[in-house]
């Protein structure tokens, strides 16, 4: 990864945490665990794909790493309302 | 009522669930001669490579199969003997059903060439071949892949990522030639290149050459020899029959069902690779070896065996996988004829994937990105999306959902034609109009 590339995927990062939940598309999903496996807070994202729920675990911090480490693309960023700023 | 499911693979597990979602009380037995019971065996691939660990692939704990209310029982069915309605296990003991589910699935059609039974000659079917392939796989040592389809490069995956100098022996010209396109294997050979795997076409494997009680090396059919210290092979698979044979239920390359996934023995189902299931919209019977599928039929077989009448209806087979490193969606019918690696079909494969109507073929991509669409009259048939994985979802929903793609079928088959932007605008239209 580029120098300037590191900003880019960083700028991207807050997005993510700020509007973002991952969702699962489970008829691509073969439970491999690849995603539970490499979350740093350990949610069981492979239960949520099985289940067809989007992660909504408050712990989660839409980091990217079980979208980023699935070989099947099973999960993707999803934007949500939650956290948009309502007009003054 | 007592439910026994023979085999722990998806499609058992998900027949498990879907009995509990009618039958609360009723008991559910599931016997499988696979120790390791029930876990993610696509997820195989990834244990062989390192990404994660053997622990990461089990799917149910105890507590989990308690909660659920089911036995497993680690036991060979030796025979069903339905005038009894009772399984025999081991070849001695018995256990009785109202209702069964055959659900155990395919394996690795052998390797029939002198050796073949050799130490060091290995298969990817269940937990413990992979653990036998990591046992045998040692840095620096060569091993020889043959086959074809996703298996085989699942292997060549496995083995290079443990250090091992793979050769790639291919019957015909290119790789997976019945389903890729010529440039898309050469994408895929390309990248297995650059990865340092030695790829060798028009290899006839003939034998495999004995040193000191292992593998040494192996024979062409030119009269080649080349040392090696293991010998990967997936060729293909095949339903495993062998205990339905002489009960009377109805065969053909499969396990025949209807679309209640109900053999011609109506207390008896089947699901998942071993199931050859009436499809009523094309009126034929075909079989599958895909995760989603097998996961489909067996809750549709719980739910029926569990008394609520439901029919499965087959999607368009769709698979997502990684070719040499690039994530590959194949979806609907893209390909044709016969692949000269694979006998019968290849795990992670689909016969609907050859089954090509007259069909148009448009391109686009370059290197990592690809994409190519098989064009109907009205609709998209099938479509291939490697490496950016951006449109294979909507691609994906848009051939199940059989859009009509009028309005821009013209446009697709324009020389150069922006595929990808065609297909993106449509679809923000259409999914509008479908709610998705």
């Amino acid at each position: 990864m580029s120098f300037i590339n590191v900003f880019k995927s960083d700028a991207k990062r807050h997005t993510s945490l700020a509007s973002g939940q991952v969702v699962p598309d489970p008829t691509r999903c073969v439970q491999c665990g690849i995603c539970s496996y490499n979350c740093p807070i350990g949610i069981d994202v492979r239960a949520h794909a099985w289940r067809n729920e989007p992660v909504k675990h408050s712990e989660c911090l839409t980091c990217g790493e079980c979208v980023a480490r699935c070989p099947r693309g099973v999960l993707r960023f999803v934007q949500t309302d939650l956290f948009k700023r309502r007009p003054a | 009522m007592k439910y026994v499911i023979i085999g722990s693979g998806v499609a058992g597990m998900a027949a498990v669930e879907a009995i509990r979602s009618v039958d609360g009380a009723g008991e559910v037995v599931m016997v499988s001669e696979d120790p390791h019971g029930y876990y993610s065996r696509p997820g195989l691939a990834y244990y062989l490579t390192g990404e994660l660990l053997d622990k990461a692939l089990y799917l149910r704990t105890r507590e989990d199969a308690k909660k659920m209310k089911l036995t497993f029982l680690n036991a060979r069915v030796t025979r069903i003997l339905r005038t009894e309605h009772a399984l025999e296990l081991d070849g001695k003991s018995r256990l009785a059903y109202d209702k069964l589910l055959i659900a155990v699935g395919s394996r690795a059609v052998r390797l029939e060439v002198p050796g073949a039974k050799l130490e060091g000659v290995v298969k990817l079917d269940h937990m413990n071949d992979a653990k036998n392939i990591l046992k045998l796989a040692k840095r620096g040592r060569t091993a020889v892949v043959v086959g074809g389809g996703i298996t085989a490069l699942e292997l060549t995956e496995g083995l290079l990522a443990r250090g091992m100098k793979v050769h790639y022996l291919l019957r015909g010209d290119r790789y997976w030639s019945n389903v890729l396109d010529p440039r898309e294997s050469q994408i895929v050979e390309k990248r297995l290149k650059e990865e340092g795997v030695t790829l060798h076409h028009h290899a006839e494997l003939v034998g495999i050459l004995e040193k000191n009680g292992k593998v040494g090396g192996i024979r062409l059919e030119d009269g080649h020899t080349l040392p090696c210290d293991l010998v990967a092979y997936a060729i293909g698979i095949q339903p495993c029959l062998d205990l339905v044979k002489d009960t009377g239920l109805a065969l053909d390359r499969g396990v025949l069902v209807d679309e209640r996934l109900q053999t011609n023995d109506p207390d008896i189902y089947a699901a998942g690779d071993v199931a050859q299931a009436f499809d009523p919209l094309s009126g034929r019977s075909v079989l599958d070896s895909l995760w989603n599928p097998a996961r489909e039929q067996g809750h549709t077989a719980g739910l029926n065996m569990a008394g609520r009448r439901t029919a499965y209806l087959k999607s368009a087979p769709f698979n997502v996988t990684r070719l040499a490193g690039l994530t590959t969606t194949i979806i609907g019918a893209v390909g044709h004829g016969k692949d000269e690696d694979v006998l019968g079909i290849a795990r992670g494969d689909s016969e609907t994937w050859r089954d090509l109507p007259d069909a148009i073929v448009a391109q686009s991509g370059f290197d990592v990105n690809h994409m190519r669409l098989l064009i109907g009259e009205k609709t998209l048939i099938g479509a291939v999306v490697m490496g950016d994985q951006t449109l294979s979802w909507p691609l994906q929903k848009m051939v199940a959902g059989g859009a009509d793609i009028s309005p821009i079928r013209e446009k697709l088959m324009l020389p150069d034609a922006p595929i990808a932007d065609l297909i993106a605008d449509f679809w923000l239209g259409w999914r509008k109009q479908v709610a998705l």
